[in-house]
């Protein structure tokens, strides 16, 4: 998280972009070379070493595999190694994996905008209305989802969410219902949101937390009303934790399997469900390669440009 | 010297002791082995279920095995899995029988000597079963089958509504009917009610004319589901007909309570059948030969009829028999007693009943494109 960085702008003088906050240059002084700066300590690389082989063994190789495997054929259910761009034309000229594809960008997306939108309102008010206290415990209660699996989550909001279920039954008394709302995109909404509420609002929540409270103050010093001070101060200094909250909503819903199939009912296919047709039929793991692969490309270019815009400098 | 002849005799006393103790320990694992022998392991690769206690507890306790599953969804995750493992991971294997023929050609299973099964009490119409004999030699062994019909709610739908695949049709039914996500039972049903007599081994007109019948079907659909997820949408209601099914899952949720059930409709059902085989390579040849013998023997008949995860009809008509005196609820439940004139195999001999296999004029692929396309509209 960067928000930490935020604390430094309590001093009162907002630091150039290049500068470490906190460690602001005293005049006269020349920033030292730039060589020296980068000079890589043993005691350093000790500590990165590890980092740098997990990922090359456990992201890259694998990767560099998968990109292998979306060329190898399958015969007679079994994979052989071979070098066939069929798997690409193949899948990309299928108007079923596009469809697809867009249907899980657009549901995706909305799940980022509407888990921030739902997830800003509760973090606000724990970052700044609530007391030390209360917002530790608020903290632990927003910890305390993870403590149960998200399939067994999922298939609880069945119990709600179907025809014959609770929140259908309760609205039935006022001559409301039954609403459908198991097996659409609701339903899968409503598992997006169990997976990533509590996530996004801690998110949200460290990154506000350590907005600088003198310039809330300033702005209503200077008669700035209260909504305007939330979108024009606590909002752009709290950019780069709410971009990366979304981002993460994002990640986690456009690969996500469990909820477009248990609570979605798998009508239509999401990308996740399209891989397992695809493999769970006629061994084509070289075909669900592709789509991974295609995931992976999405996921990175999504992810650049939301990490561009978080640590974009204002006015430009 | 005294002090010397002392150590001396205590070390030779330590060495005496320590070496007695030390083959004492050394001899305790076979000592153990011979008073409490270390249960042999045995591979089983299967649909969930199969190597649970309830099925093979009595086994395990006889013959001093314990079984080590590895459990699959579905024929092409088994080739997959054995594909992907050396020779001699499994020892025992499960099939369905459209896959037997997969397993055999890309040589994974052994073959077996038919003189030490007892096929002589199986009804005639398993004794030489299609799949399992390749040129007069047997590789696989029947040892449970079933139905897929309509399953259906039954507060929702009645017997006689549920009696034709049209059914799935019923506007009343729009956006309650389910798929259970598999390309292969679901066009086979449809392809029954298309008539056709072999509903596999279909030419390419009546291939386009399934597919087009099949697609007026999308707008009824309300999900695509698992295992689990039909579990859960017929056990809440959600989903008041399910396609591709039949009293494998209809009937686990009956036994518990669900207002469901299976049909096979007037136009003719499909039949699923799951068969054991060696795997090639085994170290334990024998010992997995044990275990077909008892599960197809009337007791572990009796066993797989009733499995907990989900019920089957068995091929041994002594075990019909044995099934009807410790069981009979169950044996009337499923159309398994031999003086009922519409029990199972009466519904095989009077042409109700095909063999659920792989489509035989087209590829796979095609047909698991289409699947992709339809459930994509």
């Amino acid at each position: 998280m960067t928000a930490p960085s935020r604390p430094g702008l309590a001093a009162g003088r907002v630091p150039a972009r290049s500068e470490t906050p906190g460690q602001v240059r005293p005049a006269g002084v020349q920033p030292a070379p730039e060589r020296e700066r980068k000079t890589v300590s043993v005691y350093g690389l000790t500590f990165s070493l590890p980092m740098l082989l997990w990922q090359l063994i456990f992201f890259l190789a694998p990767l560099l595999f998968l990109i292998a495997l979306s060329f190898w054929t399958v015969r007679n259910f079994r994979m052989e190694p071979d070098f066939n761009p069929d798997n690409w034309s193949r899948m990309l000229g299928r108007s079923v994996f596009w469809e697809a594809y867009l249907r899980t960008l657009l549901l995706s997306a909305s799940a980022a905008i509407v888990t921030s939108a739902l997830a800003f309102p509760a973090s606000y008010a724990i970052a700044f209305k609530l007391s030390d206290t209360a917002r530790r415990w608020a903290i632990f209660l927003m910890v305390i989802p993870f403590f149960t699996s998200y399939l067994v989550r999922v298939y609880s909001w069945q119990i709600f969410l179907s025809d014959n279920g609770i929140i259908n039954a309760a609205l039935a008394p006022l001559g409301l219902g039954p609403f459908p709302m198991l097996n659409s995109d609701f339903g899968t909404m409503v598992g997006y949101l169990t997976l990533c509420l509590p996530l996004v609002i801690l998110l949200q929540l460290f990154s506000l937390i350590f907005v600088d409270r003198n310039l809330v103050e300033a702005a209503h010093n200077l008669r700035c009303g209260r909504l305007r001070t939330v979108f024009e101060v606590v909002v752009p200094a709290a950019r780069v934790g709410l971009t990366i909250a979304a981002l993460f909503c994002f990640i986690l819903t456009f690969g996500d399997f469990v909820s477009p199939l248990y609570l979605g009912g798998g009508d239509p296919p999401t990308l996740s469900i399209l891989i397992t047709d695809t493999t769970k039929s006629g061994q084509q793991w070289p075909r669900a390669a592709v789509v991974a692969l295609v995931m992976i490309a999405t996921l990175l270019v999504i992810a650049f440009a939301a990490v561009r815009f978080a640590y974009r400098e204002r006015g430009r | 010297m005294a002090d010397r002849t002392v150590l001396s005799g205590t070390r030779r006393q330590f060495l005496r002791s320590g070496a007695a103790l030390a083959g004492g320990l050394l001899a305790t694992p076979f000592l153990n082995r011979r008073a409490f022998a270390q249960p042999v392991e045995l591979t089983m690769l299967a649909w969930y279920g199969h190597a649970e206690p309830d099925v093979v507890a009595a086994f395990e306790a006889e013959h001093n095995v314990k079984f080590k599953p590895k459990y699959y969804t579905g024929g092409d995750n088994m080739l997959g899995l054995i594909a992907q493992s050396p020779p001699g991971t499994f020892d025992v294997i499960l099939s369905d029988a459209e896959y037997v023929q997969q397993l055999n050609a890309a040589g994974y299973i052994e073959e077996l000597d038919p003189a030490d099964y007892n096929f002589d009490d199986y009804f005639p119409e398993f004794q030489q079963f299609p799949g399992h004999w390749q040129d007069g030699k047997l590789f696989s062994v029947l040892t449970r089958f079933g139905f897929l019909g309509v399953a259906y709610n039954t507060d929702a739908i009645s017997e006689k509504e549920a009696s034709t695949y049209n059914v799935y049709w019923d506007e009343k039914l729009t956006g309650k009917v389910g798929h259970f996500d598999w390309h292969l039972p679901n066009l086979g049903q449809i392809s029954l009610l298309q008539d056709n007599p072999s509903p596999y081994d279909i030419d390419e007109d009546a291939w386009e004319a399934l597919q087009e019948k099949t697609m007026t079907l999308r707008p009824q659909i309300g999900g695509f589901f698992d295992y689990g997820g039909t579990f859960s949408s017929l056990q809440n209601g959600q989903m008041l007909a399910m396609a591709g099914i039949g009293d494998w899952i209809t009937g686990t949720l009956e036994r518990n309570g669900a207002k469901v059930r299976s049909v096979i409709p007037e136009e003719g059902g499909l039949q699923w059948t799951e068969s054991f085989s060696i795997g090639k390579g085994t170290a334990k040849a024998d010992l997995a030969k044990k275990w077909i013998q008892y599960i197809t023997s009337p007791e572990g008949q009796v066993k797989s009829a009733t499995m907990a995860a989900y019920p089957a009809l068995i091929p041994n008509k002594d075990g019909w028999e044995l099934l009807a005196t410790e069981d009979p609820a169950e044996a009337k439940r499923q159309g398994m007693l031999l003086d009922d004139p519409n029990n199972a195999v009466e519904l095989i001999r009077k042409g109700r009943i095909k063999y659920r296999q792989l489509p035989v004029q087209q590829s796979l692929e095609d047909w698991n494109d289409f699947w992709s396309d339809y459930k994509g509209a």
